[in-house]
């Protein structure tokens, strides 16, 4: 029934239509190589949905889902209890969405199946706005960035996903950034051992809408761990986990003048936002002291 | 958990499928996209594997034994750069892929 027209290495095609330098199409094969052939994916539309395909051609070679935007969580859900009523206990469902279909879109499903306990594995790849329609912010677009619908500069902060899942006493939950692979794997085999809903908030560049060289991916990635403007955290069991603490923090501006959409931040602006970003870190610092 | 009504069951299992199932695993010629190639310098190479691990499209290939010891499978390369950006050496380079075509074809 399954028909193989390309060859491949791992369980994903390597002629995807993802943008040249694009972080989701290399999170999505580390995710997929740690879950390994018995998953069932669920993808909403959105960048990830190249993956699930186009018409009758698949990227993937586990089968999948393409559900709607806001049900994503709610879709794992049903497989995962359908399976159950199957007897089947070892197949993983990963729900694999954006972060306008997630912290926008996707919440309140999200937040039942968090609420419900379900286990199921959601990854969240945050490219910090609405990428495949044409980059339109969300509310994980960071204070001050540039989108088609906010194109003097987001005026608000974003949201805490991660905080949100911990808010509903999930037993793991973790940011993880592309260019820290070793970690992100590391957090993805703990989410597939942990019993019960698990949360990965992945930090993926995306040089089409924050407009640098697709070469610079992974640099930029690692510019925003290294400035505190991307946290490596774990939630586990109540708890929470500073990974890789900073004792001092890189200034932001080399971080925001590489990128297009931070472009109409003066100085005083920058200025601004290093206060806020310094101020952050410390109340996470204090908040991983507090267990 | 609550039972289905059996009537709509009964209608519904002619209909095997509903809605369009992807069956072929197939994949695009990416390569043709590419500006710039990625081009390895082999007798600076360290083997560290660092543009395998992160290229998005996984196809470069590390031989630990051999002279050409970094295979990059061109007919999939996007030409983003990233190999070139993170190698530790710098050996891989970046050149235009205009004139390495033409290269190819007079070598040919």
């Amino acid at each position: 029934m399954y028909k193989i027209n390309a060859e491949s290495k791992g369980l994903v095609s390597h002629g995807v239509s993802a943008c040249a330098g694009c972080a989701l199409e290399l999170i999505f094969r580390n995710v997929l190589d740690v879950l390994g052939e018995d998953t069932i994916i669920v993808i909403p539309p959105g960048c990830s949905a190249l993956f699930s395909g186009y018409g009758k051609e698949t990227a993937v070679k586990i089968p999948g889902a393409q559900m709607t935007l806001e049900a994503t969580a709610a879709c794992c859900t049903g497989i995962k209890r359908g399976l159950l009523a199957q007897g089947n206990t070892h197949t993983t469902v990963l729900g694999f969405a954006g972060d306008g279909g997630t912290v926008d879109i996707g919440l309140q499903s999200l937040s039942g199946m968090m609420e419900r306990m379900e286990k199921v594995i959601y990854v969240c790849y945050d490219n910090e706005a609405y990428m495949n329609t044409g980059i339109q912010g969300s509310s994980s677009t960071p204070l001050g960035a540039s989108t088609t619908t906010t194109p003097a500069g987001k005026p608000t902060k974003r949201k805490d996903l991660v905080g949100i899942a911990a808010a509903h006493d999930i037993p793991y939950a973790a940011t993880a950034s592309v260019a820290y692979l070793t970690d992100l794997r590391k957090k993805v085999k703990k989410a597939k051992e942990t019993d019960g809903p698990s949360l990965l908030h992945i930090h993926a560049p995306c040089p089409t809408g924050w407009r640098y060289d697709p070469a610079k991916t992974i640099e930029i990635a690692r510019a925003a761990v290294e400035t505190g403007c991307w946290i490596l955290c774990e939630f586990e069991n109540g708890k929470w986990v500073i990974n890789k603490p900073l004792k001092e923090l890189k200034p932001v501006g080399a971080y925001l003048k590489a990128q297009g959409r931070f472009n109409n931040l003066k100085e005083h602006d920058i200025a601004q936002l290093q206060i806020q970003v310094r101020d952050h870190y410390a109340r996470f610092i204090e908040k991983a002291k507090l267990n | 958990m609550q039972r289905r009504p059996e009537k709509p069951m009964k209608t519904l299992k002619s209909c095997k499928v509903l809605g369009p199932v992807a069956t072929i695993f197939d994949s695009a010629n990416t390569g043709s996209w590419r500006i710039e190639r990625p081009v390895v310098k082999f007798e600076d190479c360290i083997k560290c594997g660092t543009c395998a691990r992160y290229c998005p499209a996984n196809i470069i290939d590390i031989f630990k034994d051999e002279r050409e010891c970094v295979v990059i499978d061109y007919y999939y390369c996007k030409g983003c750069g990233i190999c070139a950006n993170e190698c530790p050496v710098g050996c891989i380079e970046m050149v235009d892929e205009r004139s390495a075509r033409k290269n190819d074809l007079q070598n040919a």
